[in-house]
């Protein structure tokens, strides 16, 4: 079954239309990248995914169920949308990090703010907190930061403060973690860092979405990919239909200095 | 009465009491002004229109406005005009109107500071508590305040500072603050009068007293260095 259904996305700012009757789906544990020039509609895309923006029309579907219906009013609802975000995780383009918060802390804060709704918080708070610092600490070790816990975000280089990031969003246990250009603020050394643990987490079959400008990243970590241009999706395929044998001429225009290089 | 060392203990108390009066204001003026600045910071950027315009007309009166019209206008309409004097006429009735008067007036000021906080804090921030599921108020409270703090220290300390300067006009409703006190041995108070040296000597009070609230604004300015 698929995890995720995108049919009909619209999206128009003030008189410009972004993204044009957007369509794909995708299956729980797969990885797909969405490439193409700036200014094609492929951040927007990901952030009507995680309600940064909310799409003039559509519906978007995670495992069956409706969590975005552009005609009704319900899906508008801060308190729904709160919900229903929690299917995605986001990873940002500047990592976004709480800087007041330590490498920890920034993984657990959302979590021990979520635990204080539970019925038992009261009389379980310390355990349920030890909980949450420990599953916070495992992923911190499996973005290979143990050593850094402690630190603040300034104390840290550009790569590891994406895989806090990173960690913070998986502490949140999404559905499907989304990635807004994920090394696009980081220097080639830091980029490889942080493609690593992305490719790590694609073996352990997290469903993942990443817009990237890597494409030899795309090519090698991905099961579909979609070419956006121009606010439509030219194509939406395999990387070898899409790196290999594109349809479009735009894309193989894009691609051709790829390919080339 | 006429040698100075005669006069020093004399005036010195008589300061003392009217600065502990300044102090109060200073102090009643901070702990109201400041909730009260962010409540008028919230309503600008508020969805309704009306309660926006209103807030703005009000902020740009209050701060186009001399603070001492304010206090006069505070502190005699409702008798003169309205012939109803809520303040009385004692102490405690000047202080009443001297602290709303200064409430509100500062209320404004900090608002626009606080407004400046705001807005000075990356869009990214409050991007990231929405993506993790955190409501409106958890994503101020937990996230935005104390990066807020952090950069409105340096303004809010000038304003601060400027405060305790500032109590001194409710002298022209003769609340009876340091200046008011110094001032009365040029008219005449217990014995000495003619003497201009104690309204002087005031100075001293409130340069000693702004010298304490710099080192602690400074203080917290540096326990908020831990971060950027």
């Amino acid at each position: 079954m698929n995890i995720l259904e995108v049919e009909h996305i619209g999206k128009s700012f003030e008189h410009t239309e972004v993204l044009k009757d957007i369509c794909f789906s995708m299956e729980k544990s797969q990885v797909l990248s969405i490439i193409g020039s700036s200014g094609s509609g492929k951040t927007t895309l990901l952030r009507c995914l995680n309600f940064l923006e909310h799409a003039d029309s559509g519906v978007i579907r995670v495992a069956g169920n409706v969590v975005f219906d552009a005609d009704d009013k319900e899906y508008l609802k801060e308190s729904v949308i709160r919900k229903n975000r929690l299917h995605f995780g986001m990873v940002f383009q500047s990592f976004n990090l709480f800087p007041q918060y330590t490498a920890l802390q920034n993984v657990m804060l959302a979590k021990q703010l979520q635990a204080e709704k539970l019925p038992d918080f009261k009389s379980r708070k310390k355990e349920i907190f030890a909980e949450i610092e420990e599953e916070a600490k495992g992923y911190l070790t499996q973005m290979g930061l143990s050593e850094r816990m402690n630190n603040y975000p300034h104390q840290l280089s550009g790569g590891q403060c994406q895989r806090v990031a990173i960690a913070r969003a998986l502490a949140m246990k999404p559905d499907i973690l989304c990635f807004d250009e994920p090394t696009s603020a980081l220097d080639p050394e830091l980029t490889g860092e942080v493609l690593r643990v992305i490719k790590e987490l694609a073996e352990q079959k997290m469903t993942m979405i990443i817009v990237t400008h890597e494409m030899a990243f795309a090519r090698d970590v991905s099961d579909k990919v979609i070419f956006m241009d121009d606010g439509y999706v030219l194509e939406y395929g395999t990387p070898d239909e899409v790196f290999n044998h594109p349809k479009e001429d735009r894309t193989k225009q894009f691609l051709g200095r790829f390919i080339e290089g | 009465m006429n040698t100075f060392m005669e006069q020093l203990p004399i005036v010195v108390h008589s300061l003392n009491i009217g600065f502990l009066q300044t102090l109060k204001l200073f102090f009643v003026t901070l702990i109201g002004a400041l909730p009260l600045g962010l409540v008028i910071c919230f309503g600008t950027k508020s969805k309704i229109t009306p309660i926006k315009v209103v807030l703005k007309l009000f902020i740009w009166i209050i701060r186009g406005t001399p603070l001492m019209i304010q206090l006069l206008i505070i502190y005699y309409f409702p008798g003169l005009v309205l012939h109803n004097p809520i303040w009385g006429g004692d102490e405690s009735g000047r202080f009443a109107a001297s602290a709303v008067a200064f409430i509100i007036n500062y209320a404004c000021y900090f608002s626009e500071i606080f407004r400046g906080g705001i807005i000075s804090i990356p869009v990214g921030q409050d991007e990231a508590g929405k993506v993790l599921g955190m409501t409106r108020s958890q994503i101020f409270f937990k996230v935005k305040l104390l990066q807020m703090i952090k950069r409105i220290l340096p303004p809010m300390s000038n304003e601060i500072l400027t405060l305790v300067k500032d109590t001194s006009l409710a002298r022209i409703i003769a609340l009876q603050e340091i200046i008011w006190a110094g001032q009365a041995f040029m008219k005449g108070s217990q014995g000495i009068s003619g003497a201009i040296w104690p309204l002087f000597f005031t100075a001293i009070y409130y340069l000693i007293c702004n010298g304490l609230l710099t080192l602690l604004l400074g203080g917290f300015e540096k326990k908020l260095e831990y971060f950027r």
